[in-house]
């Protein structure tokens, strides 16, 4: 069973990420809407999938959430505060610290090995020692099952590693919002499976959000909050039994 | 390692092969701007050193640089005369010894009279015109290179038989004159006297060489026919490039016509110029074309890691960053073309310099090169700021690049 709507009510507490009317047209000869005002509220500990059908708004909505894009109209809040008027800088800041991306496509720096490709965000962020920097790394990619390969290159690994590496690396600067574009549109089942798992465990385990789009509605309908696009428009915002009961 | 800089090092290796190309082409801009710089300021030295070494840094003569005004117009401001020849002067420098105590006292230098006349040398059916100069053997070391250029005898040897008279060796041969031989002296104010050639010099100046003699100051004005007379006044700096505030001093203080080596030479020194104006354009393209090389491969490197910036970005490397590692890529492919050229430089100019070549208006049978420091940081730095100046444009594109574009596009 699902109640409509109640999402609102659950991360209305305190979002982490809040959108507010948001609207993002891509500018052309004949402009296309991609988000159609928008809100949302995302709060601590969510673990929400996206869904909808090809070109509903899906990633658009989440490279907005992900500040990697700008709304037309509307407003992003992050912990709070508006990001439309952030700098470059400020927004770069932000995806570093509160932030983790996983994508469809692992986008791992090729020519790193995967311990490097951790430690990339945390060198960006430079508050940590060389050493400390690769002992979290190595202890990501331990928790992740990834101990045997962290000396290797991407191209040396399967499809289902190179994302658990995409999602070692989202955490690397421990953000408390992970998000992943299709995380497991470009993997078999057997591996989606285990992406998934690992996505649950960084909610129930590690308190991260998780917000992922996903084809996949067998996934979406395990994941605890369900948020339908159509046409760049919000068209379902459930809450499952599971979470209601856990409530 | 820097971020940056691990991540500028890891795109220049992968892409050994193109790089190594574009760090080739600044090598080669720089070597050949090293080699170019070494002929050109060579040569120009190796010139300017002989003028120096040949020339007297300072002449004073006994001329004015404009005629003397008459009595009449010093004394009325609004008188005017038509038709007055300038008023008659004696000959030569007045009271020599004075004037040149005088000068001695500031200047940073040395001072030796002189006496010049011009003169028609006479033998075996040979007549060549000369400039005769009557010298003082025992100053004439403190002001000029003439003892060193001394060939068969040494200069006092003018002291040895009456009427003596150091020829140039190209003068010489003109007129086939060896050691010993008598030869006429027939001045343009009518003097006419025999002269026993004692020695040649060779200056390495044809034009010097092949017209000029050298006789005692009392032979000198013997010819001139005048008794006592000094008709120039030749000085030697501590430094030759202090001669054109010197001269200018001297001529304020004496009035008497005082020319530098420098004025002396202004239309060969002025070809310098345009001589280095010609050297930089082409040092300056080549380097120019070298940049072509490097905003290729930066150009090559930001389309092919346009999804790795994309990434970059989206985790939070800010735009500068972005930025910075590509302008250092250009940075690494200038300082590794710089340092690659300055060894091919440095081994084109020992090339050239192992080049024997025969040159009748030089003595030396080598080209003449300068090793200076100085050359190889002016080429390295330019090589280096046009390789950044190339690399920034591409840089600064892929930084601004939209993270979501590439995404899309790559998903």
């Amino acid at each position: 069973m699902s109640t409509p709507q109640a999402g609102q009510a659950v991360a209305a507490a305190m979002p982490l990420i809040e959108a507010r009317n948001v609207t993002r047209i891509l500018p052309g000869v004949v402009p296309t809407t991609l988000v159609r005002d928008v809100s949302l509220a995302i709060g601590a500990r969510e673990f929400i999938a996206i869904t909808g059908p090809s070109g509903s708004g899906k990633s658009s909505l989440l490279y907005l959430l992900g500040l990697l894009d700008l709304p037309t109209e509307g407003e992003v809040m992050i912990n709070g505060r508006a990001t439309t008027h952030m700098d470059e800088e400020e927004r770069a800041l932000t995806r570093l610290t509160f932030l983790g991306f996983v994508f469809q496509f692992h986008f791992l720096l090729p020519e790193f090995t995967i311990l490097d490709n951790v430690m990339l965000p945390m060198r960006a962020l430079g508050q940590l020692s060389d050493q400390a920097m690769r002992g979290r790394a190595y202890d990501l990619l331990a928790a992740l099952g990834l101990a045997d390969h962290v000396r290797k290159r991407p191209d040396q690994l399967s499809g289902g590693q190179r994302q658990r590496v995409a999602v070692a690396r989202a955490l690397a600067n421990e953000p408390p919002v992970i998000l992943a574009d299709e995380p497991t549109g470009s993997l078999d089942s057997k591996a989606s499976e285990q992406v998934f798992l690992m996505l649950n465990d960084l909610v129930r385990k590690r308190g991260k959000t998780v917000v992922a789009v996903t084809h996949d509605l067998d996934l979406a309908q395990r994941m605890d909050r369900h948020i339908e696009l159509l046409d760049g428009k919000i068209v379902a915002n459930e809450l499952h039994h599971n979470v209601v009961a856990s409530s | 390692m820097n971020l940056v800089l691990d991540i500028a090092w890891t795109h220049v290796y992968a892409h050994l092969r193109q790089t190594s190309f574009a760090i080739a082409g600044v090598a080669t801009g720089v070597g050949f701007s090293v080699m170019m710089a070494a002929l050109m300021v060579g040569s120009q030295d190796d010139f300017t050193r002989r003028l120096v070494d040949t020339m007297p840094n300072v002449t004073i003569s006994d001329e004015r640089r404009a005629p003397p005004l008459q009595p009449a117009t010093q004394m009325f401001d609004a008188a005017e005369f038509h038709g007055l020849t300038p008023e008659a002067r004696r000959r030569g420098i007045k009271n020599p010894l004075a004037l040149m105590a005088a000068i001695e006292a500031w200047l940073p230098g040395r001072i030796a009279p002189s006496v010049k006349v011009q003169a028609i040398v006479r033998y075996a059916n040979h007549d060549v015109s000369a400039t005769i100069t009557g010298i003082d053997p025992r100053r004439e070391a403190q002001v000029s290179d003439l003892p060193k250029q001394m060939r068969g005898a040494t200069l006092n040897a003018l002291y040895r038989a009456t009427n003596a008279i150091v020829l140039g060796d190209r003068l010489a041969e003109k007129i086939g004159a060896r050691i010993g031989a008598s030869i006429t002296l027939q001045s343009s104010e009518g003097a006419s006297i025999n002269a026993q050639v004692v020695g040649f010099f060779h200056s390495g100046v044809r034009q010097i060489d092949e017209s000029s003699a050298y006789v005692l100051t009392k032979t000198g004005q013997i010819l001139a026919r005048q008794t006592g007379l000094i008709n120039e006044l030749r000085v030697r700096l501590t430094n030759p490039l202090d001669a054109r505030a010197i001269a200018a001093r001297i001529e304020s203080e004496t009035g008497y016509k005082s020319v530098s080596w420098q004025e002396a030479n202004e239309d060969l020194l002025s070809t310098f110029i345009i001589r280095n104006i010609i050297m930089y354009a082409v040092v300056g393209a080549i380097l120019l074309v070298a940049s072509f090389g490097t905003y290729n491969i930066i150009s090559t490197i930001t389309r092919e890691k346009a999804r790795d910036i994309a990434i970059m970005k989206s985790l939070g490397l800010p735009e500068h960053v972005v930025r910075g590692i590509f302008v250092i890529e250009a940075v690494m492919i200038g300082f590794a073309g710089a340092l690659a050229g300055f060894a091919l430089g440095y081994l084109l100019c020992l090339g050239l310099g192992a080049i024997r070549i025969n040159n009748p208006f030089v003595d030396s049978d080598r080209l003449p090169l300068v090793y200076e420091p100085l050359q190889y940081l002016v080429a390295g730095a330019v090589a280096l700021g046009s390789s950044i100046a190339a690399g920034y444009q591409p840089a600064r594109r892929a930084a601004r690049q939209h993270p979501v574009e590439i995404i899309r596009g790559a998903t």
